[in-house]
């Protein structure tokens, strides 16, 4: 066999084994890059940081466990970023797993790092509803039609942080981290766009690049991937040194992200070599009319 | 009636939710913040009739003894222990009153322990794929896809501090061949153009076809026969 | 629950999924079983507890369900929510062959209003919203009039980027001459965007496996 195509015909389980490998080590060796933040990334952070203390937030967990390692950092950050500057924050989900993840943040983050906020007065979590756009849409239309209750059932009437709520507009903001639909494309169709909420956020980074003709006009920033959470982290880490000692999921994760890609061009780089060094060696007819492909 | 109704039914609550959007005031948009209420609680119904499809299926291939019928047991066991634990709040600290996802429920735990894990490994096993088939069949064979290569490995390496280090030999004079902000164009212009584009189509064939549903000229949903 | 348990056990799951990667085998089968189980009853209960039980029942049976939506204490039964309800439980009807096209008018009720919420919002955010976006300036110029290049090449790209992909898109005219041009360049444009996409992809599935990985360190560094 010939060395092209030795190369082209490795075993998968070797390229699954160099990916694993591409992941592990900078896991153990904990390499930290310098980030900072592009426009996109910047123009969310500072809309956080420009309003007034006490200014109410809606943020909506629109994920789950399957796309968590790229969108928990961004909430942390959020959380954290919304909580130091006083505002109050409703949480709530689109989807029904984005429970468990809002539980990730007021069982875990909140009462360690910030003992001081209380339930109901400076965060409450409004739970999931179900409807997909229907659900943003019905909360436009009549907030307290469909959000009638925190996710205890307490009353929103009795809680301080949402007494005042009777629509949503009584928001300043729309904050949305997105796995897909619904998400932030349903955020801008059914709010944003209707009700003129300001709406920003974060999404994978399969979603984000959808959402990029909406920035600036109707999005007024937008977090991808792990790499816009790692953006935040370090616009959170510039403006509040504090934070420099606290664990920035993002960051530590970019180590990861650059040896694999590293390795994914090198690969790509690699097979492609192959396959044009296999198409114009001797006596490959198949190559040279073009329908040498070996890829499989 | 098998066929009539659900397209007035499609009609009416069509019509109603256009209206509704351009007319905020009166009955429509009575009838507008109702159906938009009704719509969601319908949605839900969707999740209960998924379950009971699921049941179906793994008890009829439980009962039939089909290839792999064990397995169906477990997805069943599962589903039973899981939606049990659910529906009655075992193990709540709030009992019934208590939230979904309290500290200490068991359904918590089957989150925690169970759900996030499996579903969070699921979707990291495209990792690998997405790898080996970058390998095995990412060519640039012609041009269009030698334009997909080159602006896929600028992303790839843009987005990483290896970009940075790549270039940062280049003079400030052609900064923006740099490949973090190469990238950065990309993401910013032409790749804002070609998903403008497809939004654009897409939102022309969703406007098309919901017209189509509503005038009752679409009906493939309804499926075949009477 | 114990932390030590959880981790052991999130170990297990993960590295049954992940055993995939050699071969299917008998561990990934029952993963994958379990996850399916879970995860649908999972949503179901989540469903009925956060959107049915205060948004439908508390409504409909608000002193039956006053023990757990506490704010349906002293309100009178909205029987209104008996149309939803009945159109929820048309759709149940699927399950049982015989009355099964009695769903279709519940599923009448899902599409006829997805497609009243689709048409206005699309038309509004994805079409015209997005056609006014992509009228800018061809030539940008800064506060002294001085053209400003790299500026203006981003806006001409933007511009005929959307035209060009449009004119690909277009299919009631044959793809000749200058439209044959124009629609080989949108091509060019939506590669670079599957490019992108493809980039951003691969980031994505990476960062998820590093998640993953760091479960699994977590397991091994209670071990060791």
């Amino acid at each position: 066999m010939r060395i092209p195509d030795t190369i082209l015909q490795i075993d998968r389980r070797i390229i699954f084994l160099l990916i694993g490998a591409a992941v592990c080590i900078p896991l153990l060796l904990k390499p930290r890059f310098q980030d900072s933040p592009t426009p996109i990334v910047q123009s969310i952070f500072d809309t956080v940081e420009r309003l007034p203390a006490g200014s109410r937030v809606f943020l909506s967990f629109d994920y789950g466990p399957d796309t968590a390692p790229e969108l928990d950092p961004m909430a942390k950050a959020l959380v954290r970023h919304t909580m130091t500057r006083g505002h109050e924050v409703s949480f709530f989900t689109l989807f029904p797993e984005g429970v468990g993840q809002i539980k990730k943040i007021t069982d875990n983050l909140l009462p360690v790092e910030f003992p001081d906020k209380a339930y109901g007065r400076d965060y409450v979590n409004l739970g999931y509803k179900a409807g997909l756009g229907g659900a943003i849409n019905t909360m436009v239309v009549n907030f307290r039609t469909l959000v009638n209750a925190d996710a205890e059932g307490t009353p929103l009437d009795d809680l301080p942080i949402t007494a005042d709520v009777d629509e949503m507009v009584d928001y300043v903001i729309i904050l949305s981290l997105t796995a897909g639909d619904p998400g932030l494309k349903e955020w801008i169709q059914f709010a944003g766009d209707i009700a003129g909420i300001p709406v920003m956020g974060g999404g994978t980074a399969v979603v984000a690049p959808e959402l990029y003709p909406y920035y600036p006009q109707q999005l007024v920033g937008l977090m991808g991937g792990l790499k816009g959470a790692s953006e935040y982290e370090s616009a959170l880490v510039d403006r509040y040194p504090a934070y420099r000692n606290a664990t920035m999921e993002a960051t530590m994760r970019m180590g990861p992200q650059v040896v694999t890609h590293v390795l994914i061009v090198l690969l790509v780089l690699l097979g492609n070599l192959a396959y044009f060094l296999g198409r114009s060696g001797p006596g490959n007819r198949a190559g040279r009319t073009g329908q040498g492909n070996r890829a499989g | 009636m098998r066929r009539r109704i659900p397209l007035i039914i499609t009609f009416i609550i069509g019509v109603v939710l256009i209206t509704g959007y351009f007319v905020t005031r009166g009955p429509f948009n009575t009838l507008y913040e109702s159906f938009s209420d009704y719509f969601a609680i319908i949605t839900v119904f969707a999740f209960i009739l998924g379950g009971g499809s699921l049941l179906k299926i793994h008890l009829k291939r439980v009962s039939s003894r089909a290839t792999d019928w064990p397995y169906s047991m477990v997805t069943l066991v599962a589903f039973l222990v899981t939606l049990v634990i659910g529906l009655f709040k075992v193990g709540n600290p709030g009992g019934m009153g208590g939230e979904i996802l309290a500290s200490g429920s068991w359904l918590r735990f089957m989150f925690d322990g169970v759900y996030n894990p499996l579903s969070a490994t699921m979707f990291s096993l495209l990792a690998f794929f997405v790898a080996s088939a970058s390998y095995r069949a990412f060519r640039a064979r012609t041009k269009e896809a030698t334009i997909l290569l080159s602006a896929a490995l600028v992303i790839l390496l843009g987005r990483t501090p290896v970009g940075a280090w790549l270039t940062a030999w280049m003079p400030e004079s052609l900064a923006f061949l740099e490949l973090p902000n190469l990238a950065n164009w990309i993401m910013a212009w032409p790749n804002t153009a070609g998903q403008r584009a497809i939004m654009i189509g897409i939102a022309l064939g969703v406007i098309a076809t919901s017209l189509r549903i509503i005038l009752g000229i679409e009906r493939n949903y309804l499926g075949r026969g009477e | 629950m114990d932390v030590t348990l959880m981790l052991w056990i999130d170990a297990a799951l993960t590295l049954m999924i992940l055993s995939f990667l050699y071969r299917d085998n008998p561990f990934y089968k029952f993963a994958e079983h379990l996850f399916v189980g879970v995860s649908a009853a999972y949503l179901m209960a989540v469903g009925f507890w956060d959107h049915l039980v205060p948004n439908l029942l508390g409504k409909l049976f608000p002193s039956l369900m006053s023990g757990v939506v506490p704010g349906a204490v002293g309100r009178s039964p909205d029987y209104y929510y008996l149309i939803p309800a009945i159109f929820g439980l048309l759709l149940l009807t699927r399950l049982i062959d015989r009355w099964a096209w009695l769903s279709r008018w519940a599923l009448a009720f899902i599409v006829g209003g997805a497609a009243g919420f689709n048409l206005p919002r699309f038309l509004d955010s994805d079409f015209i919203i997005q056609v006014q976006s992509t009228m800018i300036p061809l030539v940008v110029l800064d506060a002294s009039g001085n053209l400003l290049w790299g500026a203006s090449f981003s806006h001409v790209v933007l511009v005929l980027g959307v035209i060009c992909g449009l004119v690909y898109f277009f299919f009631s005219v044959e793809h000749k001459g200058v439209l044959g041009h124009v629609s080989r360049a949108g091509i060019w444009v939506l590669m670079v965007t599957f490019g992108a996409a493809f980039g951003y992809t691969v980031m994505a599935r990476i960062s998820l496996l590093t998640g993953r990985m760091e479960a699994l360190g977590a397991w091994l560094g209670s071990i060791f």
